[in-house]
């Protein structure tokens, strides 16, 4: 789950680091009074959307008056951001956060993410700080600085002053970087995050060291436990038919092709898009019923795939195990009794009780088009999308 | 011969008069897997399928000799469960539980390494169908009929994916040694190059099926032990061609963040290696039998 850049920096300011004074809102007259309450006579207007990129795409505005603030929130409240990160389709900007200019005097990057490889949490630091991960490892990958955290006994001060030194940071700060980048991996750790990203990460004229701009992501199995995180998602910032999906406990991504797809198990709904592009189409969405395809997850799947205006081709594919074919069959029958499928239907049954699941179909009302292996399901979806 | 389990197996299950844990356990004692009894905390004493509840499980090890497990407990509880089995002296323990979190499994893994090589554990998932050598024993939630008996290792991410393999296998009369599904997980108690290595050890198996999909280093790791290590054949298929950077595909593993993560990269690197690769899902079962004949 991902959250905004002010309810990132809120929690780090909660683990000790230091953040430029702020607040968030959601109109152009509380924008204004906002800035008027942090006082001083330069503002920043950023747009909170879940993307990074915003300042190229328009997102964060530097003001130099009030008026400026109420008209940067105004021209972002209420409109798409398109970023490179948000694909065309953009994302709504409900709530600016107005916050004090900031003058800096040098950036740096840091971040800390799970290694796989490892199975540990690794910081990684550049002194080129703004740009993003990807292109610091392109143009200045000799900046980077790589750390392993043992998560059994946390970040060591040690480790944390190493990562400031190789950040070239002057003695005098290196204390309150490393409180910092401690801070920073504390938050992690403590909130079951899955990413922490500050970039940049500031020391401002005045020699401060600050988090100007904040990305947190955190893993969707600990939300349980982490309840305070769990409110802060925004709803508004996801795909209206994933959140339909998500509030239904079906496994789906929204994606720009035209065949819809139903599946049971998310390897097999992988393979069963890779023969869909294989055979020359192109998946409209990646939907994992659950392994066990309940009826009641199976109607959820047809509701939520009737709902997306690009496909043109529904293909089914269920492998039944302990769940048989017959029960699976049931299922789909009793789902298009109660939802109209106005597109050409491909159904593809295998495993347990199969030749049963299939006489089911057939001798329903059903209209569908009938296939056997991945690869007959698929070639099938595709030549359907021509009639 | 097979991997991890067989006939003889003594297995015991964990949270097993649960609602979950009874179904399976049936299922399995059906398929004929040696179940000697199960563990719900609180409910020592009684009889559960006939067999006997402990409370701890080095009570049920102790009582019935189980040296196998297998995890019904909700996700919250998984990782204390599985350490329990750990510290009991449990040498295979199977994790269907989809939704443990990552933080958890890191735990785990930390607190496994107080053993030595030889007395450690093997934990397989979480977020998978289990493991099954077919007409011997199974661990697992699979449908145990649709494996043949025979010599081909499948090692896999996915549940149903990996029924697929092992159903076009079956068709064109090719067995599997041991099926072993290590879950869909970011980090997971056994890799890719763990079961890889048992099935170069097992006499018995001849080839080993790799199922990999988007994300993660897992598949690469393996490739290149293979290519060190490994005389057996390597065929491997990777699922999610059409996945786009950065979105979790149903798996909360499977989400492409890193160079060599997407699947096109993968099969690249795994070709340097020298595994035969499986050009799409619908022959794996043909890829495997072409690399028999050689």
């Amino acid at each position: 789950m991902d959250i905004h850049e002010y309810q990132a920096k809120k929690i780090l300011s909660g683990f000790g680091v230091t953040i430029p004074r702020g607040g968030i809102v959601y109109s152009p007259e509380n924008a204004e009074n906002k800035a008027r309450e942090l006082g001083g006579s330069k503002w920043v207007v950023k747009a909170q959307v879940h993307s990074g990129a915003r300042g190229k795409a328009g997102g964060i505005i530097v003001c130099n008056s009030v008026l400026e603030v109420a008209q940067a929130a105004d021209k972002l409240l209420g409109k798409k951001l398109v970023t490179n990160q948000t694909g065309p389709e953009g994302k709504i900007t409900n709530r600016v956060y107005i916050e004090e200019a900031t003058e800096i005097k040098k950036e740096l990057y840091l971040g800390l993410v799970f290694d796989r490889s490892s199975e540990s949490i690794m910081v990684v630091a550049s002194t080129e700080g703004g740009m993003s991960v990807e292109e610091i490892s392109k143009k200045k990958p000799e900046t980077i600085i790589r750390s392993k955290i043992e998560v059994a006994v946390g970040m060591q001060k040690f480790q944390a002053r190493e990562i400031a030194f190789g950040l070239k940071i002057e003695p005098k700060l290196i204390a309150r970087a490393a409180e910092t980048i401690i801070g920073c991996y504390r938050a992690f750790s403590e909130l079951d995050a899955t990413m922490v990203e500050v970039n940049p990460l500031v020391i401002s004229n005045q020699d401060q060291i600050l988090a100007l701009d904040c990305k947190m992501s955190f893993d969707n199995n600990a939300l349980f436990r982490r309840n305070q995180v769990s409110e802060l998602r925004d709803k508004t910032q996801e795909n209206p038919n994933e959140v339909y999906a998500s509030d239904r406990g079906l496994n789906y991504v929204n994606l720009e092709g035209n065949i819809g797809n139903i599946i049971n198990g998310a390897g097999l709904a992988m393979a069963s898009m890779d023969m869909i592009k294989l055979a020359g189409g192109e998946p409209a969405n990646f939907l994992d019923v659950g392994g066990g395809a309940t009826p009641e997850k199976i109607v959820k799947a047809f509701k939520l795939i009737s709902m997306d205006k690009k496909v043109k081709v529904i293909l089914v594919n269920i492998f039944a195990g302990i769940n048989r074919c017959d029960w699976v069959a049931e299922g789909i029958v009793q789902a298009l009794d109660k939802i109209e499928i106005k597109v050409p239907l491909v159904i593809r049954l295998a495993g347990t009780n199969v030749d049963k699941g299939n006489k089911i179909l057939k001798e329903s009302k059903i209209n569908y088009i009938e296939a056997n292996t991945l690869e007959d399901a698929a070639n099938k979806a595709v030549k359907a999308l021509g009639n | 011969m097979s991997i991890l389990i067989d006939k003889k197996t003594k297995i015991i299950i964990q949270g097993f008069t649960g609602k979950m844990g009874s179904f399976h356990a049936e299922e399995m004692i059906k398929y004929g897997s040696n179940i000697v009894g199960g563990v719900t905390p609180g409910k020592g004493g009684v009889k559960h399928l006939n067999l006997p509840v402990f409370n701890t499980v080095k009570e049920a090890v102790k009582n019935t000799g189980a040296t196998a497990s297998i995890l019904f407990v909700p996700p919250a509880f998984a990782a204390d469960s599985a350490m329990e089995a750990a510290d009991a002296g449990i040498k295979t323990c199977v994790a269907i539980v989809d939704g443990i979190p990552s933080h958890d499994m890191i735990k785990i893994k930390r607190y496994m390494r107080r053993y030595s090589r030889t007395e450690k554990m093997t934990l397989i998932g979480p977020n998978c169908a289990g493991v099954i050598s077919p007409g011997k024993a199974m661990l697992g939630i699979m449908p145990g009929h649709i494996y043949k008996e025979g010599k081909v290792g499948i090692i896999g991410r996915s549940g149903t994916l990996g029924y697929e393999a092992a159903q076009q296998l079956k068709n064109l009369n090719i067995g599997v040694s041991t099926s072993v599904g290590i879950g869909g997980d970011p980090i997971n108690g056994s890799s890719f190059k763990d079961i890889l290595e048992k099935f170069e050890e097992d006499p018995e198996t001849d080839a080993v099926l790799m199922i990999g999909e988007i994300g993660g280093p897992q598949e690469v790791a393996a490739g290149k032990f293979a290519k060190e290590n490994m005389k057996k054949p390597i065929i491997a298929y990777i699922a999610g061609l059409t996945a786009p950077k950065g979105r979790v595909m149903g798996h909360a593993g499977a989400i492409v963040s890193a160079y060599g993560e997407s699947a096109v990269e993968k099969v690249e690197l795994l070709k340097e290696c020298g595994v035969i690769i499986s050009k799409n899902p619908s022959v794996m079962g043909e890829t495997v039998k072409d690399s028999l004949k050689k």
